[in-house]
């Protein structure tokens, strides 16, 4: 089985103090991975490293075996380094987030971040920008309309999967809750990816959204072929659809492995009971 | 309403436009007050809409328009000077040392093409930085454009202080419109375009516009060589209706007016800056210039008016809408022939709907 | 030796301009701090403190004309606050900077209109205008004050910051405006307060300044205003001492490039020094580092 992320060593500190500490994680072709741990426990930074929102101080990372971040302790950070393989890089690999979308790795947002004054059409729309072919010139000019004509018709068909048509010329804002959630994920899908990143999907859902949504994630990889890796902290639905989980504590992993052995691992329920109040 | 049916309509509006110019300075003197205001205007609406690009459709609030219309200006000024004038004009400077002139559509796109190639310079630094740093940034650098276009060693080719003058410029109304027309309409195709979506993401909310594989500083910077392209195009005019140029005419309150017309018009409405660029022109140098001049009724002096006074309610005008009606007259909707349509349609289909009674309700 | 006794009236000029950039950038420094708002109104306030002086000294002396300036110019920062900014608060950022702009129009207006454009003669503050001679070069004694006013001032302004209750209320709005305002800060007091000492200093400021450049009109505020803004960019903007040594440095800077004869320029320096900061330490010298949360 290949894997398509994969990240090694992958450190991050801020001044002092260290969010994420030598994580090393591989997430395979096909698959649902589910990133799990109390709150503070560094589980969005590791996404913003792996979409290119922060450089990471130290550790790579590699999508479909080809290395797309590197880094190493730099300037200042030489001497405040805290974390472990120290050395072990020396190049600076740091694309910026559209960089990452363009390879293929596609994400949503813990607190929803829709284009506010968009409706949902425009906002899948918009998403399709990344793999247009036009240039600033016939895109101005309108000589790309088979294009754009394309790009139209693909938000048509991705709105009508995602259950979305009817809403679809209403404000982004102005839809509920759930389906701001859905929206932000057709959105991501629009980009083409073949990783689906998830920050928390299920977070401010009732149990029947939550449920819909359970069912909807494992629909959309099958129809899209997708890859996903998700934060969440709705335990129903980590349970019922990851293939493998991993169990992040303040920065570092203390467990993985498939949901059973998880629900069981006596290091993951110390650090959920006895570590910082959860959800 | 089809497309098609569209496309005919808006063409015969701007043949009608036309033709109505047209008839109007055949048959009104030339002096006459309605040419300034829609010379003026439509070099204003020009300007307005190319900050809107920036300001209102990016989200980049830059106050740099004065010194890129001061370099569009003075590239107009500079190229198109007859040969044989530059010895007058350039009389502190031996003739400068251009010796050429250029034909006035080139000149323009010159113009233009300066003005973007200073905001590429400028962008690749000024870019990263938020809002009102950036704000005063481009402020900062209009600043420094017009001190060094005022510099005496620069002279054989700026004049240094002096007046640029005796280069080619426009009788007709109709110039301006139709310079300022194509500007416009690339301007609002760009909006209608990817590009023009991928900006507006931007201004929504540049994290997740960059999340969804928008490059940031490629996008930003495009809005502002294009705004600034434009401002330089609105330069160029400026100077031609003018008719003289010179550096202290760029000053930061030319900005402060343009941004407070987009402001009028409503932040996001390209209709909204075209309309209130002719209601400012109109209201400042036309309808308000009463408030001016000293006044009597019978033996009593009106109190207040003097000069300046204009200013002064304008001014007030302004804030009332500042304060009162942030949206300006337009929000960000835009005024079209198809709107207006799909507005009589439903107000038809409503009507229909009440005469026919729905006994149900 | 030589270079210093030519240079030394451009040094003295530039120490005292600096310290006038100094009183006027403290209001924009104090004003960003709290509402994030470049307050592009607080040079005009500067000119209209001027053009009250010009005034009120027509028909009064001056001794009593400069307590009623004063008290006035705060009169007027207040109310700029209540009326133009107080309305917008709840609003995007880029309407209250608008705002500011809008204001800044109407009192450039206000003062053309009640001038004629006319630039006025300011009037001679008794003692201060003296000429006095500093190691060989003369110069008005208002030169050799300031600097040592305005450190003064600044030491107050900080120990009314560091050990008043107000003075902990403005630097808790500072940190975090909403949370304080939970935390049952009378946030409208506070920003009150805040341009009340942002004015009285620019009161303060046009006092020595126009001592030393007589000539009051419309626009004179725009430039110093915009200069002061500068300094406190320079200086990490929300830092007060950040926004003095600013001003210090950009007042000698910008004098010196005078003496060397490049005056044309003198603006356009303190400009590109702007721009230069900001590329390479967006934060200014003493500024506090922001980062946005994805």
């Amino acid at each position: 089985m290949s894997n398509v992320l994969k990240v090694e060593n992958v450190t991050m500190q801020f001044g002092g103090v260290v969010a994420v500490d030598n994580l090393n994680l591989e997430v395979n072709k096909g698959e649902i991975v589910s990133l799990i741990g109390p709150n503070g426990a560094g589980k969005t930074t590791a996404f913003n490293v792996i979409t290119g929102v922060y450089a990471p101080t130290n550790g790579a990372v590699y999508f479909n075996e080809n290395k797309i971040i590197e880094n190493h302790p730099q300037g200042k950070m030489k001497k405040l380094y805290r974390g472990e393989n120290n050395g072990k890089y020396h190049t600076s690999l740091a694309p910026t987030p559209d960089k990452i979308t363009k390879l293929g790795i596609a994400r949503t947002f813990q607190n929803i971040r829709l284009f506010k004054s968009q409706t949902v059409f425009e906002n899948i729309l918009i998403a399709k920008h990344c793999r247009r072919t036009s240039n600033l010139f016939t895109a101005t000019f309108h000589l790309n309309g088979k294009e754009e004509a394309q790009m139209r018709e693909e938000t048509e068909k991705l709105l009508k999967i995602l259950e979305l048509e009817n809403v679809k010329d209403e404000l982004a804002t102005s839809l509920p809750y759930g389906k701001q959630r859905r929206l932000e994920i057709a959105r991501a899908l629009a980009t083409e990816p073949s990783l689906l990143l998830l920050d928390e999907p299920a977070a401010g859902m009732n149990p029947q959204e939550t449920d819909e949504l359970t069912a909807f994630i494992g629909r959309i990889r099958d129809e899209f072929g997708l890859t996903i890796f998700m934060i969440e902290h709705h335990m129903d639905l980590v349970m019922e659809i990851s293939d493998r989980i991993y169990v992040l504590d303040f920065g570092k992993m203390i467990a993985s492995g498939v949901p059973e052995e998880i629900q069981n691992n006596p290091r993951v329920i110390e650090a959920y009971l006895g570590g910082a109040a959860d959800e | 309403m089809t497309k098609k049916k569209e496309t005919i309509i808006n063409v015969s509006l701007i043949v009608a436009l036309l033709a109505v110019l047209y008839v109007m300075e055949h048959t009104l003197p030339s002096t006459a007050m309605i040419f300034t205001v829609l010379k003026k205007g439509a070099i204003y609406a020009l300007v307005a809409v190319s900050m809107n690009l920036l300001n209102g459709f990016t989200g980049l609030f830059s106050l740099g328009q004065a010194g890129f219309m001061l370099l569009g200006a003075y590239t107009y000024g500079i190229l198109t000077i007859p040969v044989e004038q530059r010895e007058f004009v350039y009389m502190y400077y031996d003739g400068g040392i251009i010796h050429f002139s250029v034909p006035v559509v080139v000149a323009l796109v010159a113009a233009g093409a300066v003005a973007a190639f200073f905001a590429y310079l400028i962008g690749l630094p000024v870019l990263r930085l938020k809002s009102d740093y950036l704000a005063i940034a481009t402020l900062g650098f209009a600043e420094i454009i017009r001190a060094v276009f005022q510099w005496d060693k620069l002279g054989p080719v700026t004049n240094g202080s002096n007046l640029l003058k005796s280069y080619p410029t426009f009788r007709s109304v109709i110039f301006p419109f139709v310079v300022s027309g194509i500007c416009i309409a690339i301007i609002v195709m760009l909006i209608n375009s990817t590009y023009g979506r991928a900006f507006k993401a931007i201004r929504d909310d540049e994290v997740a516009a960059e999340a969804m594989g928008i490059n940031l500083a490629h996008h930003k910077r495009l809005a502002f060589v294009i705004s600034s392209f434009f401002a330089g195009i609105s330069g160029a005019l400026l100077a031609m209706y003018q008719t003289t140029i010179q550096a202290s005419m760029f000053k930061s309150a030319m900005t402060y007016e343009i941004l407070l017309i987009v402001v009028i018009g409503g932040i996001g409405s390209i209709t909204g800056s075209c309309i209130s660029s002719f209601l400012f022109i109109i209201l400042s140098e036309w309808l308000l210039r009463f408030l001016d001049s000293e006044m009597y009724i019978g033996d009593f002096k009106v109190p207040l008016l003097r000069a300046g006074f204009r200013k002064v309610v304008f001014s007030i005008i302004i804030m009332v809408i500042v304060l009162f009606f942030r949206k300006g007259i337009m929000g960000t909707k835009e005024f079209s022939v198809r709107g207006i349509y799909n507005f009589f349609k439903k107000r038809a289909q409503r009507k229909n709907a009440v005469q026919g009674g729905d006994s149900n309700e | 030796m030589e270079w210093f006794s030519k240079n030394l009236p451009y040094l003295l000029a530039g120490v005292s301009v600096g310290g006038q950039y100094a009183l006027i950038a403290i209001g924009y420094t104090m004003v960003y701090g709290i509402l994030r708002l470049i307050n592009f109104a607080h040079g005009d306030i500067f000119m209209v403190a001027g053009l009250m002086m010009v005034y009120l000294s027509a028909t009064m002396p001056v001794y009593i004309a400069i307590p009623i300036v004063l008290v006035a110019t705060v009169v007027l920062g207040f109310l700029v606050e209540r009326v133009a900014y107080k309305p917008l608060r709840q609003a995007p950022r880029m309407s209250i900077m608008i705002s500011a702009i809008g204001v800044s129009y109407l009192l450039q207006n206000l003062a053309l209109y009640i001038t004629g454009g006319l630039s006025q003669q300011y009037p001679a503050i008794p003692w201060i205008s003296d000429v006095v001679s500093v190691f060989g070069a003369s110069t008005k004694r208002v030169t050799v004050i300031t600097p040592f006013l305005t450190i003064i001032l600044v030491i107050a302004l900080v120990v009314l910051i560091k050990y008043t209750k107000i003075g902990m209320a403005m630097r808790a709005a500072s940190k975090d405006f909403e949370t304080s305002q939970l935390m049952g800060i009378k946030i409208n007091s506070v920003i009150s307060m805040t341009f009340i000492i942002g004015s009285f200093l620019a009161a303060v400021g046009s006092l020595l300044f126009f001592t030393n450049y007589t000539g009051v009109t419309p626009t004179v505020g725009a430039m110093p205003g915009l200069k002061a803004f500068v300094a406190a960019v320079f200086g990490g903007i929300g830092s007060i001492p950040g926004a003095v040594i600013g001003a210090f440095i950009i007042g000698i800077c910008e004098n010196i490039i005078k003496g060397m004869g490049w005056t044309t320029f003198s603006d356009a320096f303190t400009f590109a020094l702007l721009i230069i900061v900001l590329i390479f330490k967006p934060t200014g010298l003493f500024g506090e580092k922001a980062t946005d949360k994805v």
